[in-house]
């Protein structure tokens, strides 16, 4: 029996998915113990009935005004004061931005343990056992706590999302907040769609092969169609067609969507590193012995500016079609 | 101007990964300083060379480890400290505690830099777990430092938004891409790296008997992902193939 606390992130268009994800791993560790979830800063009804669908026993709402933005410091004294109030066995967050940098400083404030980015949770005889990727993705690893409450982050896309309505009790949580450090002066939203790269479950991703910033907007009008987001290789970043948060690969992001759409990307192992732990794969490049095609679930050899408008159109149609 | 560049040596990210007794194999492995370390390198560099600054590199690591330091030296780092651990079972907890252990002994500091993850581990703690050990605050995923007197003002990526920050030195910083373009060591460079001061010290000059050096995580398994089936490559005319691929990935992989 375990009780475990749940870190949720609520955002303009809900609750973020890997939060979710992660009240129902909470509900597997819990065998009996409480599930206990947090928001911090604003939230509405639709967050906190998401929540409450997935399963959280209790939910701490704390919407004091330091918390209405990230503030590294202000987010870890308040979650420090939630671990000492809520006693938790187990605490787990997204590995989101916020997730990345706030659970190694609170882990470090308590003298915890941590494992992050982990894309598996089992109870192997009794022991809570992580699965995480490492060189990102070639390998994998299994980790245990030998010590200490047990802390995990959670990448986003691993997990499903089961809901389980429970009774959930709604408390207010005021932690105490001061001698902040750290100003955030203003933040500039710089993301092409609304969907994030690391939670998509569609991406697609373009390389040196799309061969402008122009060639990118035919990416784009795809991912649309599929709600989807774009993604780059390396060359395409360095080459300067986009942005170096798009990037996925060894160096860039990590990511497994249920769909990866590789235009123009030959497929240098760095970036596979990056992508191969997706669940499908399409390759479409012009060179059949693009190393790309070995991953790849369905390969078209063609020029990506012929297939994929006319892959785009077809989608488009399919989708269409079927919501009639 | 004191800086500490935290950083790490990792396999190139070229090297195919393979395994010897369930352990990841180091056999003919090439070894590079971690990518994001070097952006690290970089901006500590760039900041000595425009306003003058001592740059400490620091790593833990195996005996190996020194070639990483010396790739930093070269670059323009003045100093270097390899706390070696061949053999210890570290955790993220306990590297925190010697590299701010070794941080102490060396500084004080204004700026601490270090990647914002490293390619192997890909965990993303130590540096920040290094701030807190110190009590400073810190800054991650940073893609551009400006100093301003006695504090900073930093741009962080944030999920492909940009963050500003403003923060009073010293602090911790970690390195996103996109920071700087970290540059090659030049011929002269890595001759004067060869004569820098490189010291190599034990757990036991930080005070850390090696025997309680406390974890609270250990690894119990390493493997390899299954191999991928190979794919299905499409023929036919364009159009046809397209048509195909909208089915497959309806009706197949039910994916849309």
């Amino acid at each position: 029996m375990r009780n475990v606390l749940v870190l949720a992130e609520a955002t303009s268009r809900g609750v973020r998915s890997v939060s979710l994800e992660a009240l129902t791993v909470a509900r597997k560790l819990a065998e009996g113990g409480q599930v206990v979830a947090a928001l911090f800063g604003p939230s509405d009804a639709a967050h906190r009935e998401a929540i409450i669908r997935c399963g959280a026993d209790r939910l701490y709402l704390a919407d004091a005004p330091e918390l209405a933005a990230y503030n590294a410091d202000a987010y870890a004294q308040a979650l420090t004061q939630l671990i000492r109030v809520a006693e938790p066995d187990v605490i787990l967050l997204g590995h989101t931005a916020r997730g990345r940098d706030l659970a190694p400083r609170v882990a470090a404030r308590l003298g915890l343990g941590l494992v992050t980015d982990c894309t598996g949770v089992e109870v192997e005889e009794g022991q809570v056992v992580f699965t995480r990727p490492i060189y990102a993705g070639k390998a994998f690893q299994k980790k245990v706590f030998v010590e200490g409450k047990i802390f995990a982050t959670l990448r986003p896309n691993n997990f499903p999302v089961e809901e389980q309505p429970v009774q959930t009790e709604v408390a207010a949580f005021q932690p105490e907040i001061k001698d902040l450090r750290t100003v955030v002066r203003e933040v500039v939203q710089k993301a092409v769609s609304g969907v994030d790269l690391s939670e998509a479950k569609i991406i697609v991703s373009g390389g040196r092969g799309v061969k402008s910033a122009e060639g990118f907007k035919t990416l784009q009008e795809l991912a649309d169609v599929l709600g989807g987001a774009v993604g780059a290789s390396r060359g395409a970043c360095d080459a300067g067609y986009c942005d170096y948060s798009l990037q996925i690969g060894q160096t860039g992001k990590v990511v497994t969507p249920d769909l990866y759409i590789a235009c123009g990307i030959s497929g240098a192992i760095q970036h596979l590193a990056g992508m191969s732990n997706s669940k499908v794969i399409v390759a479409i490049n012009k060179d059949p012995e693009a190393p790309i095609f070995q991953v790849a679930d369905y390969g078209i050899v063609g020029d990506l500016f012929e297939v994929v408008p006319l892959l785009t159109a077809e989608l488009k149609a399919m989708l269409q079609a079927s919501h009639v | 101007m004191n800086i500490l560049v935290c950083i790490k040596q990792t396999f190139d990210t070229e090297e195919k990964i393979t395994l010897a007794n369930g352990r990841i194999s180091e056999e003919g492995v090439e070894f590079i300083l971690n990518p994001y370390d070097e952006y690290a390198v970089e901006e500590a560099v760039r900041i000595k060379e425009a306003q003058g600054a001592d740059v400490t590199v620091l790593t833990v690591g195996p005996s190996r480890a020194e070639s990483a330091l010396r790739t930093a030296l070269a670059m323009g780092a003045d100093k270097a400290v390899l706390v070696e651990a061949e053999g210890l079972e570290l955790d993220e907890h306990a590297l925190a505690k010697l590299i701010a252990a070794a941080a102490n002994k060396l500084g004080p500091f204004d700026l601490i830099l270090g990647g914002n993850m490293a390619v192997d581990s890909g965990a993303g703690q130590v540096a920040i777990r290094v701030a807190e050990e110190l009590g400073i605050p810190h800054v991650s995923t940073i893609t551009k430092l400006t100093l301003e007197g006695g504090k900073a003002v930093v741009e962080r990526d944030v999920e492909g938004d940009l963050e500003v920050v403003e923060v009073a030195l010293p602090f911790l910083a970690t390195a996103q891409q996109g920071l700087n373009e970290p540059r090659y060591p030049s011929l002269p460079g890595i001759m004067k790296a060869k004569k820098k001061p490189l010291e190599r010290w034990a757990a036991e000059d930080l005070g850390f008997n090696p025997d309680e050096l406390e974890i609270r995580t250990k690894v119990t398994e390493q493997f390899l992902p299954q191999k991928k089936q190979a794919g299905r490559i499409l023929a036919g005319d364009i159009g046809r193939q397209v048509k195909e691929l909208a089915q497959l990935l309806r009706s197949e992989a039910k994916v849309i």
